[in-house]
């Protein structure tokens, strides 16, 4: 094809989607865009507002509680998607072995991830409850444990409680995304190097993991942003208690805007939040991008 | 390639490891749907109900006005349209943008912009789509979470699957360009069947988060014309009388779909593939 | 001149559309509830039936949501320009903002003067606000403190506590005794809950919320209330987990029977009593929840729920008129079994007290004293800051004072 034409099927062929983005997520973009530069507060009567500038930016950059919660919610993203990643390889190259019944334990992979959030919240908080719940029951009657502990009152465990759950629920995605790209790796990679006399350890690193990379980077990168902007499973099993212990970012976003009705400022977190991911995201999109052009 | 007998009982015991930590949280969801409210509260726990009470699962399945059955249902219903739907759509302007970008380089710009779409919170865009679909007569209508849902899925979708194209050879597409095959052929008869894997987790990924959605489903939607399934089961938990049985039975009730779809997707699409498979 | 015709012909059709209202009977009310206990999701929707009943040409469309999402979808409803519920049920700490924001519609009007005396002062703080109504109160309700009966006769104890500090010994009693190991339970997670016990203390030491005109939390009442939280927590008479319990969780602990003392909302005496729900049927005592000593003999906090006309409503007489008749004595006296009426006189109605004279007793005294959280239209922040300050020093995070000193100061910086 000559390049003018290249160029034109190429957009041809992007219109569908753009159509569609553009469509419905112009108008809420642009406004919140223009909402954040403004003290606009939710009435009755729709928005009243005053152009302010930076106010918001400035107010936001000032909050120490806003700036914990950007730590605890690096916290859980670091934590979650790299255990998710770590979870989600073992499990696939497990799955990805011969053994009698895989299609059925293979389908496993999709009941934790198929059950709603709400219902992993509902049933985590259950399990973790402390007097009825089956881990206090389970860890003390095994001996791992002396006494039942309450898991979501103490600031100390609550996080990783969820974090934990948040794992348990994801990590298959992680896992079904790399089982996916080991359909693609050659064969005959692996049989080369078996003659070359690689090991197990080293044909991993060599052929396995280069061959999956480029799914599991999108997948990782997917679930990172999703990570970061977590709400739901915060507002089932703690709603940011005990003491603020695990208020995530999105909590700044949903009180301003819903609970205190300040659309304005509101506007300005979810933009900051934002950024934030965008920042992360291209920070790790751009080592990835140098660590192929080293290999 | 043999499998030494160590490396074989090593497979199997990872095997029962991974099942075991997949099944055992949902079997105590499964005993909570089937013990009594005086069960759940008994200390030191009682693992096994002493009575199985299955009244929950006779409830959810009851087609009486204003049951509990006729919200579940219902939801059902209205999930699966709305997953099965944005999902179709998601994939249909999703894979030739997907192809765009792996074959056609120099957009990419554009493609983060429509991530950065994605990484907005959904609690900034609410208020703004709930003014345009009041305004077209939408809200509490399935097409609104459709549209919505589709802005959703696009984006990693059409990431996804330009991943997975990247791995299917060009010259393939060459060889069949010269037998004369144009583009939309070379795209959904060469591709699309090599890439066929990502294809599938991409599908039962985009479907699997619009099953999921909560919170513009919860906006949006006001009774059984339109609630879908997280907001009828979060209907089921309100209240001061909540009933955790009955939340259990719903919330597992609300995998199977997902699961049986899941396993039918990968029976075809996994074990078909690596059957074939593909030599680079 | 074709489309001159087609744009006059349009615009008589929209005059005669427009003005058919006014004569055609059919009007449509959508309404907003909760899913709840107190007057379940069935029992509204026969009362609707029968005011639709009582008044043909007048439909009422419920709409039942949670809790939890009953704010957002008012304001999302009213904010989004939509002319959306005419008719919306609030919780009592929302009218403040919800009259600032002009979310609701002014009824001050439209309350018959007489029914000014009829019904409990308390009730009424739910919808007045700014010296005007904005609606009908509908749900009243309180926090009570239940007792085990059966605990309290095996520690010899004769009567339920009139005191926090008797509440405390007696607690001390029966963990000494070997009876239960936490004996008492309350809702003190990071919500809204943990405000209503912490408002009820402060009624009960006969604090207040203002100091010299601006908001206070660093002195008299509210110190008390938090010290005697963190004490029993340290004393062990107070159940731990209490700091991650919601009220669904204390009515679990306590039916199951490992509490002797718990606060909950009304709702809980009859669900306690229900041998399908609890394991402490029959065995249920109520009392007022206790006051401080030598400062008041009971204490309540007003959790009460109101129905209101929205803003943006097109019918307004039509709502107001459904509005009466949800909140009339004859609808409440009906469905008291779920909710206790707001009506004085129902107390003395046979069919009212009837089975649950308990509960009507400790409801006679509570609802007399009821004490409200502070009236600002910032509640919603406001409540977020006591939240996190108070968890701060039920998990030794920090010290009363400092807390408290921090939630005021946090408060003085509200927009």
């Amino acid at each position: 094809m000559a390049p003018a034409q290249q160029d034109r099927t190429a957009w041809l062929l992007l219109t569908p989607m753009i159509s569609i983005m553009v469509l419905v997520t112009a108008f809420p973009l642009l406004n919140t865009l223009w909402l954040a530069f403004t003290d606009a507060g939710l009435t009755g009567q729709g928005y009243v507002w005053q152009w302010i500038g930076l106010e918001n930016f400035a107010y936001i950059l000032d909050d120490s509680d806003f700036r914990a919660a950007v730590g605890r919610t690096a916290y859980f993203t670091v934590i979650s998607v790299s255990a998710e990643v770590v979870l989600g390889v073992l499990v696939a190259l497990l799955l990805n072995q011969e053994f009698k019944g895989r299609t059925l334990v293979r389908a496993l992979l999709i009941l934790p991830w198929a059950l709603p959030t709400i219902v992993n919240a509902v049933m985590w908080r259950l399990i973790y409850n402390p007097e009825y719940g089956s881990l206090n029951a389970l860890l003390t009657q095994i001996g791992l444990l002396d006494a039942y502990r309450s898991w979501l009152g103490d600031p100390a465990t609550a996080m990783n409680m969820v974090i934990l759950a948040d794992i348990w629920k994801n990590y298959p995605l992680i896992a079904l995304i790399a089982l996916a790209g080991l359909q693609t790796v050659p064969k005959d990679l692996y049989e080369a190097a078996i003659m070359d006399g690689a090991n197990a350890w080293t044909r991993f690193w060599k052929i396995t993991l280069p061959g999956i990379m480029g799914a599991l980077s999108v997948a990782m990168v997917l679930r990172a942003i999703e990570a970061f902007k977590v709400f739901d499973i915060f507002y089932v099993m703690t709603r940011g208690g005990p003491a603020d212990s695990t208020k995530t970012v999105s909590f700044f976003v949903y009180q301003e805007s819903f609970t205190y009705l300040r659309a304005g400022s509101g506007a300005a977190y979810a933009l900051t939040v934002t950024a934030m991911s965008a920042l992360m995201i291209a920070i790790y999109v751009v080592l990835l991008v140098r660590r192929e052009k080293r290999s | 390639m043999r499998r030494s007998l160590t490396a074989t009982i090593l497979v199997y015991a990872a095997v029962a490891v991974f099942a075991m930590s997949v099944l055992a949280p949902v079997a105590w969801l499964f005993v909570m749907s089937i013990s009594t409210a005086n069960d759940l509260t008994t200390i030191p726990l009682r693992w096994i109900p002493e009575q199985p009470d299955f009244s929950r699962y006779a409830r959810l399945f009851s087609l009486e006005e204003g049951s509990a059955g006729l919200a579940f249902l219902s939801a059902l219903r209205n999930s699966v349209i709305v997953a099965v739907s944005a999902t179709a759509i998601a994939l249909a302007a999703g894979i030739p943008a997907a192809y765009s970008f792996s074959r056609f380089s120099g957009r990419m710009p554009l493609l983060y912009a429509v991530i950065v779409t994605y990484m907005m919170p959904p609690v900034a865009l609410i208020l703004p789509l709930y003014k345009v679909f009041s305004a077209l007569g939408l809200l509490n209508n399935v097409t609104s979470l459709i549209i919505v849902y589709c802005t959703i899925l696009l984006p990693f979708v059409t990431w996804l699957m330009k991943s997975g194209f990247h791995s299917v050879p060009v010259e393939i597409e060459q060889a069949a360009s010269i037998d004369g095959a144009n583009l939309f052929q070379i795209m959904t008869r060469i591709t699309l069947p090599v890439a066929a894997a990502s294809t599938g987790a991409a599908a039962l990924f985009a479907l699997l988060l619009a099953w999921d959605e909560f919170f513009y489903a919860l906006l949006y939607t006001s009774d059984t014309r339109a609630k879908t399934l997280p907001v009828a089961i979060a209907d089921f938990a309100a209240g001061r009388a909540t009933d955790y049985g009955l939340i259990s039975a719903v919330g597992l009730l609300a995998a199977l779909p997902p699961v049986l779809i899941g396993f039918f997707l990968q029976k075809s699409l996994l074990s078909g593939l690596s059957a074939g498979g593909v030599k680079g | 001149m074709n489309s001159f015709f087609k744009g006059a012909a349009c615009g008589l059709a929209l005059l005669i559309h427009q003005s058919l209202p006014a004569f055609a009977e059919d009007v449509t009310l959508n309404a907003i509830f909760m899913k709840q206990a107190a007057y379940s999701e069935d029992d509204t929707k026969a009362m609707a039936k029968a005011f639709e009943e009582a008044n043909p040409g007048l439909k009422v469309n419920l709409e039942f949501v949670p809790y939890e999402a009953l704010h957002d979808k008012i304001v999302a409803a009213q904010g989004a320009g939509s002319s959306g519920y005419d008719v919306v049920l609030f919780d009592v700490i929302w009218p403040p903002e919800f009259a600032t924001k002009g979310f609701l519609q002014d009824v001050t009007a439209r309350v018959p003067k007489g029914d000014r005396d009829k019904v409990f002062d308390g009730a009424w703080t739910t919808v007045d606000y700014d010296g005007k109504i904005w609606g009908m109160p509908w749900i009243l309700d309180t926090k009570y403190l239940f007792y085990n009966e059966d605990m309290l006769k095996q520690a010899g104890i004769s009567a339920p506590p009139k005191t926090f500090e008797e509440l405390a010994e007696q607690a001390k009693i029966i963990k000494d005794k070997g009876i239960a190991k936490y004996p008492i339970v309350w809702s003190w997670s990071q919500a809204e809950a943990l405000i209503c016990d912490y408002t009820s203390m402060v009624g009960g030491a006969k604090g207040s919320f203002i100091q010299d005109g601006k908001l206070s939390f660093d002195t008299g009442g509210s110190v008390e209330a938090v010290n005697y939280m963190k004490k029993t927590l340290d004393d062990g008479v107070t159940n731990p987990n209490s700091r991650e319990y919601l009220e669904e969780d204390v009515r679990k602990v306590f039916s199951a029977g490992e509490a002797a003392f718990a606060m909950n909302w009304t709702y809980m005496f009859n669900m306690a009593n229900d041998p399908k729900e609890s394991k402490v049927a029959g065995k249920v005592g109520i009392v007022p929840a206790p006051g401080f000593k030598g400062k008041a003999e009971a204490s309540a906090i007003n959790g009460s729920m109101g129905l209101g006309i929205s803003a943006g409503s097109k019918h307004p007489d039509e709502a107001w008129k459904f509005i009466t008749f949800m909140t009339s004595q004859e609808t409440q006296n009906k469905y008291a079994k779920l909710s206790l009426p707001i009506w004085k006189s129902s107390y003395e109605d046979p069919a009212v007290t009837k089975g649950q004279e308990k509960l009507i007793d400790a409801a006679k005294i509570s609802l007399g004293v009821m004490f409200a959280r502070p009236m600002t239209p910032s509640y919603p922040e406001l409540s977020s800051i006591l939240q996190k300050n108070i968890q701060q020093v039920l998990l030794g995070q920090a010290s009363t004072d400092d807390a408290m000193r921090a939630a005021t100061k946090a408060a003085g910086r509200l927009r």
